[in-house]
């Protein structure tokens, strides 16, 4: 067979695959990612469908997917919201940084698996899910909620973070030695620092040139805009990622919101594209011997994001069924613990920390939303005795 | 009464308040438009007990039954109280000859001594509209006066 047909045909099976795998999750009502995963690892090295063909170009897709994931994320903040959210929740979000953290970078050094994979398993543990907590949210009616705003801070300090964090983490990664690796960071810093001031002070102009009453054109402008960013950004060692989040973060208001319309499907297809590949890269056979850690792990780590929660919302004066709620809706991860997880695993950081990732996130991305819907009539059954 | 407002970050505005009674109601605005009409647990004051999600159009509806109706309520509880003042409610139809035209052309006060004291268009009330005021189509004309001056009214405002 010509080889463009077989990778159509298995390009096509594994789309239409995800598919039915997205409606299941739809009508049990979890989040699809963990599925998507599970798909990844049939079709990988070791699974039980092996893909022949198109894996070059699923990686290519996904790494379209990352772009694309996180453009649409700072398409939904402004530069406003992050400066305030910045101001008014530091402390809560430096608490939520150093609890969440700990654990992944703990168990790293437990293992003896060196400092720069402690700093990215730092970060697998660290990050809540925005999408997923975000669906959560509104699936269950908790948008209305009071504690609400505390956990949306959270999530727009976390994404911060992870602006300043993935450049630092894509430099370790390269592994030069310490003076390099030091120059690498800083640069990797100044470059985010550059661009972030100019999306905040120039975000109007560029606004300007990319806004266009045709959406094909506005589309075609904003795509290749973050392409062109990531592909500077990776050159200069700051990861792809961060530089499409930051172009999205530059662009606001109305603007921000046909550009999401327009580029929500595209970003669904590879999205999934993306964790489907992670689960490619990712050996089934191996995660057998770590899902004991990955089950510890994610139970520790869901009872730091418990904390986080309850004490962002005790500042914030809520009362202890809320508290226990903006804990809850902080347990999802997701997309970015699988970003830096895919990081680490191309750098060849340790044969293990894929697996232990995957795992991990499947227990939480799948636990978290699971977990909402099960104790919120739990949470409102005591605050109705009390 | 003090309307607390917050935002949320990646979605829009809230805004809610506490009524006398000791409920807690608010509304989401979010950026795309929607609004959400929440109403908080006695037991649970953080907690959203009921959303009811609203369009534009359902938004704009809510708000004219809550809001725009109330006036020509109050001023039918007016006549009622004074004995001898009625208050009408005369449309303005396509084909009446002021349709289009302003309010002055009418003359309404002069002729009749009965009061036009608003006009209701689209479920939005203009109170005490001036004589450069311009009907169109589907106004409601809100007139208060003796049972004969707006019955006058009715018939100027249908045959000129």
């Amino acid at each position: 067979m010509h080889s463009t047909a077989i990778l159509f045909l298995e390009f096509g099976a594994v789309l239409l695959g995800l598919g039915i795998l997205g409606a299941l999750a739809m009508r049990v009502g979890i989040s699809p990612i963990p599925l998507y995963l599970v798909a990844g690892l049939a079709f990988g090295q070791g699974g039980i469908l092996p893909l022949a063909t198109s894996e070059e170009f699923i990686s290519v897709g996904a790494e379209l997917g990352v772009i694309l994931l996180l453009l649409t994320l700072g398409l939904e903040y402004n530069a406003d919201e992050l400066v305030t959210s910045l101001k008014g929740n530091a402390r809560a979000g430096v608490v939520d940084l150093v609890l969440n953290a700990a654990p992944g970078a703990v168990a790293a050094l437990l293992l003896g698996w060196g400092p720069v994979a402690a700093v990215a398993m730092a970060g697998v543990t660290y990050a809540t899910s925005s999408g997923i907590t975000a669906k959560v949210l509104s699936d269950l009616g908790w948008i209305g909620n009071r504690e609400t705003p505390v956990v949306l801070s959270l999530l727009v300090f976390e994404d911060l973070t992870m602006a300043v964090y993935l450049p630092i983490l894509t430099a370790m990664l390269a592994g030069v030695s310490f003076v390099g690796g030091a120059v690498t960071v800083g640069i990797a810093l100044a470059t985010v620092s550059v661009v972030l001031l100019l999306a905040l002070r120039y975000g109007r102009l560029i606004e300007a040139f990319i806004s266009s009453p045709n959406s094909e054109v506005l589309l075609l402008k904003l795509v290749g805009l973050a392409l062109l960013v990531a592909g500077v950004a990776q050159q200069l060692q700051v990861s792809a990622a961060v530089g499409a989040f930051l172009v999205g973060i530059a662009v606001s208001g109305e603007l921000a919101e046909d550009a999401q319309a327009l580029l929500t499907p595209l970003r669904d297809l590879f999205a999934a594209v993306f964790f489907v590949f992670f689960g490619l890269q990712t050996d089934p056979t191996k995660i057998g011997p770590v899902a004991g850690l990955a089950a510890l792990l994610a139970l520790v780590s869901m009872v730091t994001k418990l904390l986080t929660g309850a004490y962002a919302a005790r500042r914030a004066g809520i009362a202890k069924a809320g508290r226990a709620r903006a804990g809850i809706a902080l347990i999802p991860r997701g997309e970015f613990n699988i970003v830096i997880a895919g990081l680490a695993v191309a750098a060849g950081v340790h044969p293990d920390l894929g697996p232990l990732a995957a795992a991990y996130v499947l227990i939480l991305a799948a636990f978290g939303p699971l977990a909402a819907r099960l104790v919120q009539p739990l949470i409102t059954a005591i605050a109705k005795r009390t | 009464m003090e309307v607390e407002q917050t935002a949320l970050p990646g979605i829009g505005l809230r805004h809610e308040f506490t009524t006398r009674s000791g409920r807690r109601i608010g509304i989401v605005s979010h950026r795309t438009g929607r609004r959400d009409l929440v109403i908080y647990d006695p037991a649970d004051p953080d907690r959203a007990c009921e959303t009811i999600k609203l369009n534009d159009e359902e938004a704009d509806a809510l708000c004219e039954l809550l809001g725009a109706p109330r006036i020509v309520q109050r001023l039918n509880a007016l006549h009622r109280e004074v004995e001898g003042l009625v208050s009408l409610q005369l449309p303005i139809l396509s084909g009446t000859p002021y349709a289009g035209r302003p309010m002055g052309d009418a003359r309404v006060r002069t002729r009749t001594g009965a009061s036009i004291v608003a006009v209701v268009r689209a479920g939005q009330v203009f109170a005490s509209p001036g004589p450069d005021f311009v009907f169109t189509d589907g106004d409601v004309v809100v007139v208060v006066g003796s049972p004969e001056s707006t019955a006058a009214v009715a018939d100027i405002l249908t045959n000129g």
